[in-house]
């Protein structure tokens, strides 16, 4: 046992960092290695960290909370709408049909049907931890199977609510619990005025989210700290959780819906990447306490009876899950990654059984077998899905490609513009004009809300950091267009994209010479000096004024142009030798002289038409 | 062996089903390039030293485009303005063009019986096309008739790889035959190879 924080937490990384590269090396998923990480330092292995495993793991729940927010926060509620009648169709079917036969099993073993009905319920709810990140990892999250499951789970969850609820109707005895969950403050209320304050805060979580956090948001952003908005963003998380608990919701219900409401917003990307680390490494933190915390002591005493339940309940669940894949019309391969995926006991099941025990409609020895039962069915998952995709999939059913197609449209462009002033804006609206739709990103929060407003989709954030580039879609876009009017951010910009993206075309805009020679040096040849044009326009309008035909002098324009950019080119590789780049610009100078000259004189034709040649008309004339 | 310049001028290509499948079958082929002039100078700016240092390097120049109001769309008329002036293509003289062949490409949508005397455009194909001949000639080139796609509204895909195989031929065996040879015979370019080849319509 150790104690502080530091040994904690040393033992806790070092773990991790052991264990997640081995499993996820091995194509198991980091999931499996965070948990074998847990049994390792746990109290029957090397005994680092002892029960104590029990509060880490109402800490790490956190981890399951945020992890929620961010997949509200990648719905958009049309989105989430559209998907309502997968959620109450495939959900209420798994969820009855695994409660009544997982409860009908446990009475032949001679459960009372109280316990044998609070148990299946228990069981039939899967881990969102476990299957979310698997998906994740696997990059299935878009397809029937990941849909279905998220499906299924957000309904698991929401479910746990009315659960709770009606679990102590069961109990034999009508004793008050003094409830180790009297963690919401209306217990004492009458059941209506619950249900209105349940109303109440659902209605406040999404008003909040669009009358008070954006603008609240919009602040923080203007302070250009980036550290305040990471603060904002996990303050609302925290927030919404603490109000949940209040009504005696679910705090990771409570975020998913406040992320929903912010997916709409211009901070969708920038919250995105300010809470996923947060997330990963809480939810790591969280498997590492699940595996401490399983029971060895009790499976080495009853090994056979703890297996064969372990065995028995995920056939049981996924029989029950093909059914409901079946059922609504998944194909076989999805339906077998579906079914697999949500087979075990998930994390609720902990609580719920802890409730059950509680209420004493459980004995002491039966809930510990459970909990065990849980733990080792979420440990089994990895396992299965890996010799599912590995050794079951490839003979039977065709792999479905995943449907990034569908979904690219929504917001993946060929064109991304990064920085959206005077300058991005005018391109913008240009490809518009033409039928090219742009991913914009900016990272000035008045101006995102404006262009937004003016039905631009534009995203808050700053492009030069890695995580947004990629949710703007550098992996899919062909061209980005680096509109920055900041150098150095551009430095940085272009850095990245050539390490991560060497791909992506880039095309950047850059204030003046000096800075379009940089870029060259970068290697980029589509450079734009963001004053060039507009001079020369504004140079041949003076020869207009000055008397000028508007043709010649347009031409004349246009050649000057042309000449500067091979100018440009040129003198560049030379700029380095100090020397070199004297003798090249003088020498860019005459021949640009010379250039303008033979404009103007040697060769009349280019500003005045053959037949109007002077020499002709002499010739004519005699 | 005799270089082939196409200068192509449609401000429409990605429309034109002609003129793609005219062109498409000869990019790659030896001995003849291609310039997309409205491609090139978008903005009409045409780099006259460009051109004329192409002009040098071709024994066969070809207009190719098809016909609006009875002449080249404006591109080809900028280009000819620009490139073709005095002391360089044309005045006493001056002989850089001299001796080389030139020749309209058309591709109209009227059929070949429209441009007559008694037809619906009252004037031949020839006699439309006197400016371009003069032009030639006044640079000391050889003017060629044109060699046409007419009719092209009505044209089906396989008459259109007819004459898309019979230009492609008909180019390869100009790069390789004697120029001198009389090739004014016919009112169209396309009569003299197919006779040359003892070949008919499609």
């Amino acid at each position: 046992m150790t104690a502080g924080f530091i040994p904690q937490a040393l033992v806790y990384l070092t773990a991790a960092i052991v264990c997640v590269p081995i499993t996820k090396r091995l194509g198991m998923g980091s999931v499996l290695g965070y948990l074998l990480a847990g049994m390792l330092i746990g109290p029957y292995f090397l005994g680092f960290v002892g029960m104590e495993g029990q509060d880490i793991m109402h800490f790490a729940e956190f981890g399951v909370v945020m992890m929620l927010f961010l997949i509200g926060l990648e719905l958009e509620p049309s989105h989430f709408w559209g998907m309502r009648s997968r959620i109450l169709g495939m959900g209420s079917v798994q969820v009855s049909a695994t409660t009544l036969l997982a409860g009908a099993g446990l009475m032949l073993l001679g459960f009372s049907w109280q316990a044998a009905l609070a148990s299946g319920l228990a069981i039939a709810m899967s881990s969102t931890a476990i299957v979310l990140q698997s998906m994740k990892e696997k990059g299935l999250g878009d397809t029937n199977a990941g849909k279905s499951s998220f499906s299924v789970l957000l309904f698991q969850d929401i479910s746990v609510i009315p659960v709770l609820a009606f679990l102590p109707l069961l109990a034999a005895t009508t004793i008050q619990i003094k409830s180790g969950h009297s963690m919401h403050m209306l217990e004492g209320l009458p059941g209506w005025l619950q249900a209105v304050a349940v109303l109440g805060a659902v209605s406040f979580v999404v008003l909040a989210g669009r009358f008070i956090i954006v603008p609240f948001l919009r602040l923080m952003a203007g302070t250009n700290l980036r550290e305040l908005l990471t603060a904002a963003a996990l303050l609302i998380i925290i927030a919404t959780a603490g109000l949940m608990q209040i009504v005696g919701l679910s705090p990771a219900l409570g975020t998913f819906l406040a992320g929903v409401v912010l997916a709409n917003s211009e901070f969708r990307h920038e919250l995105e990447s300010d809470i996923e680390p947060f997330k990963g490494l809480l939810l790591g933190l969280f498997f590492i306490a699940v595996g401490a915390s399983i029971n060895f002591r009790l499976i080495m005493d009853l090994p056979f009876q703890i297996l064969s339940l372990v065995f028995l309940i995920i056939i049981l669940k996924t029989i029950v899950l093909i059914a409901t894949g079946r059922f609504f019309k998944l194909s076989f391969d999805q339906n077998l990654i579906f079914a697999i995926a949500l087979s075990q006991v998930g994390e609720f099941a902990f609580v719920l059984f802890a409730f059950i025990h509680q209420l004493g409609i459980l004995s002491p020895h039966w809930a510990d077998i459970m909990m065990v039962v849980t733990a080792l069915s979420m440990t089994v998952t990895p396992f299965l899905l890996f010799i599912n995709e590995h050794f079951i999939l490839p003979h039977f059913g065709t792999l479905e490609t995943l449907e990034i197609q569908a979904d690219a449209i929504d917001v993946q462009h060929p064109v991304i513009i990064a920085g959206f002033g005077d300058f991005g804006s005018t391109i913008g609206r240009f490809l518009r004009a033409n039928g090219i739709e742009a991913t914009i990103l900016d990272n000035d929060s008045d101006r995102v809300d404006l262009l937004r407003k003016m039905g631009f989709k534009v995203f808050y954030g700053d492009a030069t950091r890695f995580d947004i580039l990629k949710s703007a879609g550098a992996g899919d876009a062909k061209i980005l267009i680096a509109a920055i009017s900041d150098p150095s951010t551009h430095h940085e910009l272009i850095d990245r994209l050539q390490k991560h993206y060497p791909n992506l075309k880039l095309m950047v805009r850059v204030k003046d010479r000096a800075e379009a020679y940089d870029m060259i040096d970068l290697g980029l040849s589509d450079v734009y000096r963001e004053s060039l044009d507009t001079s020369i326009r504004l140079g041949v309008d003076v020869l207009v004024k000055l008397g000028r035909r508007r043709y010649s002098a347009t031409r004349a324009g246009h050649m000057f142009l042309k000449n500067d950019e091979a100018a440009l080119l040129k003198l560049a590789p030379h700029r380095h030798d100090e020397r070199s780049y004297i003798f090249n610009a003088r020498e860019q100078i005459r021949l640009q002289e010379q250039l303008l000259a033979d404009d103007r004189n040697a060769n009349p034709a280019l500003n005045d038409h053959a037949w109007e040649n002077d020499r002709y008309k002499e010739e004519q004339g005699k | 062996m005799n270089r082939i310049l196409i200068l192509f001028a449609h401000p429409r290509y990605e429309k034109s089903r002609i003129n793609r499948s005219l062109l498409e079958q000869l990019t790659g082929s030896q001995g003849i390039t291609i310039e997309d002039l409205y491609e090139l100078y978008p903005d009409f700016n045409i780099d006259v030293d460009r051109e004329k240092s192409l002009l040098m390097d071709h024994d066969i120049i070809i207009w190719q485009h098809p016909l609006y109001m009875y002449s080249a769309p404006a591109m080809i008329k900028q280009w000819i303005d620009m490139v073709l002036d005095f002391g360089w293509a044309h005045g006493a003289g001056v002989d850089n063009l001299k001796g080389k062949v030139a020749f309209n490409t058309i591709t109209a949508g009227g059929t070949r019986e429209s441009y007559d005397r008694d037809g619906f455009n009252r004037y031949t194909m020839q006699e439309f096309l006197y400016p371009f001949e003069q032009t030639a000639r006044l640079c000391k080139m050889n003017y060629l008739p044109p060699f046409a796609v007419q009719g092209t509204y009505r044209l089906s895909d396989a008459e259109l790889s007819w004459y898309a195989a019979l230009y492609k031929t008909m180019l390869e065996f100009l790069s390789h035959c004697d120029l001198q040879e009389d090739m004014h015979k016919h009112p169209y370019l396309n009569d003299w190879f197919l006779e040359k080849q003892g070949r008919k319509g499609p």
